[in-house]
């Protein structure tokens, strides 16, 4: 995609992508600040982004700090992702009445007609991760109806990475930081000599047309290369790194580790590396019922493979421990999660190493279990 | 199908939890048609005698008369649920465990040989076989309603037992722990009330005391690392919840 011809757009022109957007009646969600973070919600014009701010980031620390220019994308990815509009957090599935027998009628489905939604901001990781979590919930034989009508009309506006946070480790999974598909339209911001600017480039036919309607130049060689730097500056700055050279058999060796009952005592069991993780998929879905018993309704919610009612079955929890608990979340997003959908379900976007409240990081834990191994065969050598 | 018999007892409290099913505002009506309040003196004097199909208790244990009068009402009772920090933990007065009740009583009373009182303040699970602990200072309307719902019909109460960080998350709240490093209990508290503080730039206070794998000792590890001292730890657990045992303990490390 990125072949194709890009463009330049003025940031003075900026908003007049909001314009072209909300002429064809997408509601747009993007990066704006809210109590200390940047999160995913509505916005309307450039004025509503992170202007001049970027997060510093590190194990259980999040904090936006000021930047020296006024970038509109000058930071990564907060707390919030995509799957917040793909698989909401609490949704009501249908709804029904209960006869005096206890018999179910006037069944109505889930939500009415989804709102035409834009992403604009979405990077490298968030892409791959929506096509993981695309692969889950409409992939199997009994894809959700609600959740491919509110996928199919997303119009993706992608924002190219010109630099990495501190927990960031995409380059090592193979999920960027410079996304080559998966969005209508990619744009690079270039601060530079005084300018402001942004490179652009179309993914799909929808892009094009969208482009066209914009106040853009043909980009230069000039222009390209400074996209490029960029591209290549984010690459060399992964604040983490992971080594997945047969991460699957890894892990698989190393169910018995020590590790895990070490992890285990500083793992809080808390769920939130679950919440904030871009591919995890687990709900659960109860039936509600009114004080008369009259209405019925099914909600789903996020769960969390965290929480002992989760691996609850006839008897009991089967996944008591944290120890077992760890073990499960993070040999499934590694290891796993390859055998059940045929990719990686870890895309690098680090928010479950900031987010968590001790800090707990992924690439550390798989990297002790490696570094054991290599150690015990270089005793026995 | 004929209406429950419930009864609402009162031990050690501020009432508060009691209060919330009155509160219940909207879905009054829809109770009241489904249970026969029969006994429940913060709404009525009038006493319809026992057995009661359904008690709903509010309070603690701190006194021997209250000691005895727990028997006679789980005796009377079929189902039996307590209500609150107060009879699910021992509530803010078991502050006393940790202290000399007779100094606390003659600081607090005028004349405190009128008193009489017991050593420790104690959850009615201490007692008496429970068959169901609602959580909370005070209590959330929404899930009593979801308990007595669920008696009714018979069915376990949706009542999630993981930690408050979950709801927080669900709620899209930005976490203050993270993004601040404001103290915060959530993480080993007890899910229930929608992870309200953190919405409004607090840390949980733990009013729904322990979670149900709390690990205290690796929280307390990351709340000193952020600046907490020795006795805001101390503090951070010694309010509502303060004697049941995972958040005495974590005072205590
Ligand atoms: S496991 Fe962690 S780094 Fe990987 S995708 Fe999920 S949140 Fe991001
Ligand atoms: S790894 Fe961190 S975020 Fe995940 S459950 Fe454990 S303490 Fe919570
Ligand atoms: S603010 Fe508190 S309750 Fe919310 S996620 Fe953070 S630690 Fe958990």
């Amino acid at each position: 995609m990125a072949e194709l011809a890009s463009c330049t757009l003025e940031r003075e022109a900026f908003d007049s992508l909001f314009e072209a957007l909300e002429r064809r009646g997408y509601g747009v969600i993007g990066p704006r600040v809210r109590d200390g973070a940047i999160v995913y919600d509505r916005i309307a014009a450039s004025s509503d982004l992170p202007v001049g701010l970027t997060d510093e980031q590190d194990g259980g620390h999040y904090r936006l700090v000021p930047r020296e220019d006024a970038a509109l994308f000058g930071y990564n990815v907060g707390p919030h992702s995509w799957k917040r509009f793909q698989l909401p957090a609490q949704r009501t599935l249908w709804r029904g009445k209960l006869d005096e027998d206890g018999n179910l009628s006037d069944i109505v489905e889930g939500p009415a007609e989804p709102e035409r939604l834009a992403f604009l901001g979405a990077r490298s990781c968030e892409l791959h991760a929506m096509g993981i979590l695309d692969r889950v919930l409409l992939g199997g034989s009994h894809p959700d109806p609600a959740e491919r009508a509110a996928r199919e009309g997303v119009f993706i506006v992608a924002v190219q990475c010109s630099q990495a946070g501190g927990t960031c480790f995409c380059a090592s999974m193979g999920t960027g930081p410079t996304a080559q598909s998966g969005f209508d339209i990619a744009l690079t911001e270039v601060i530079e000599d005084g300018r402001h600017y942004f490179v652009t480039a179309p993914g799909s036919d929808a892009g094009r047309e969208l482009l066209a309607e914009l106040p853009t130049s043909a980009a230069g060689a000039a222009e390209e290369g400074a996209a490029s730097a960029a591209h290549a500056r984010a690459a060399a700055q992964m604040g983490r790194e992971l080594d997945i050279t047969d991460i699957r058999e890894l892990l698989y060796r190393n169910y018995d580790h020590p590790r895990w009952n070490e992890v285990a005592e500083r793992c809080l069991t808390c769920g939130n590396c679950t919440m904030v993780c871009p591919t995890c998929f687990c709900t659960s879905v109860e039936d509600v019922t009114d004080l008369e018993r009259t209405s019925v309704e099914r909600v789903q919610r996020w769960d969390s493979c965290f929480t002992i009612d989760y691996s609850h079955i006839h008897g009991g929890a089967v996944r008591q421990s944290a120890h077992s608990r760890y073990r499960q979340w993070m040999t499934h997003k590694l290891a796993t999660w390859i055998d059940q959908f045929g990719s990686s379900g870890c895309v690098g976007c680090g928010r479950c190493i900031t987010w968590c409240p001790v800090g707990i990081d992924i690439t550390e834990e798989a990297r002790a279990i490696r570094a054991s191994e290599e150690a015990v065969h270089a005793g026995a050598r | 199908m004929a209406k429950a018999k419930v009864a609402v007892w009162k031990f050690s409290s501020c009432d508060g939890c009691q209060l919330s099913l009155l509160d219940c505002e909207d879905d009054l009506l829809a109770l009241a048609g489904q249970i026969d309040i029969a006994y429940f003196l913060e709404a009525t004097s009038e006493v319809v005698e026992g057995p009661y199909d359904v008690s709903i208790v509010e309070g603690s244990i701190t006194n021997l008369h209250d000691a005895e009068r727990i028997h006679e009402v789980r005796e009377q009772s079929g189902a039996l649920i307590t209500i609150g920090a107060c009879a699910t933990a021992g509530g803010i007065q078991a502050l006393r465990n940790f202290a000399d009740v007779g100094e606390y009583t003659r600081v607090v009373y005028a004349s405190p040989e009128y008193i009489s009182t017991l050593r420790d303040s104690t959850p009615i699970s201490a007692h008496v076989p429970v068959d169901f602990e609602l959580r909370g200072c005070p209590i959330n309307k929404a899930q009593l309603l979801e308990v007595i719902g669920a008696l009714l019909a018979g069915r376990r109460p949706r009542v999630r037992e993981h930690s408050v960080c979950v709801e927080c998350k669900q709620r899209g709240t930005v976490c203050v722990m993270v993004a601040h490093g404001t103290p915060c209990l959530g993480p080993v508290t007890h899910a229930g009330c929608g992870a309200i503080c953190p919405a409004y730039d607090r840390g949980c206070f733990g009013c729904y005391g322990p979670m149900e794998s709390p690990n205290a000792a690796a929280l307390n590890a990351q709340l000193a690392v952020n600046g907490a001292e020795q006795i805001d730890l101390f503090r951070l657990y010694r309010t509502f919840n303060a004697a049941a045992p995972a958040f005495k303990e974590a005072s205590e490390l």
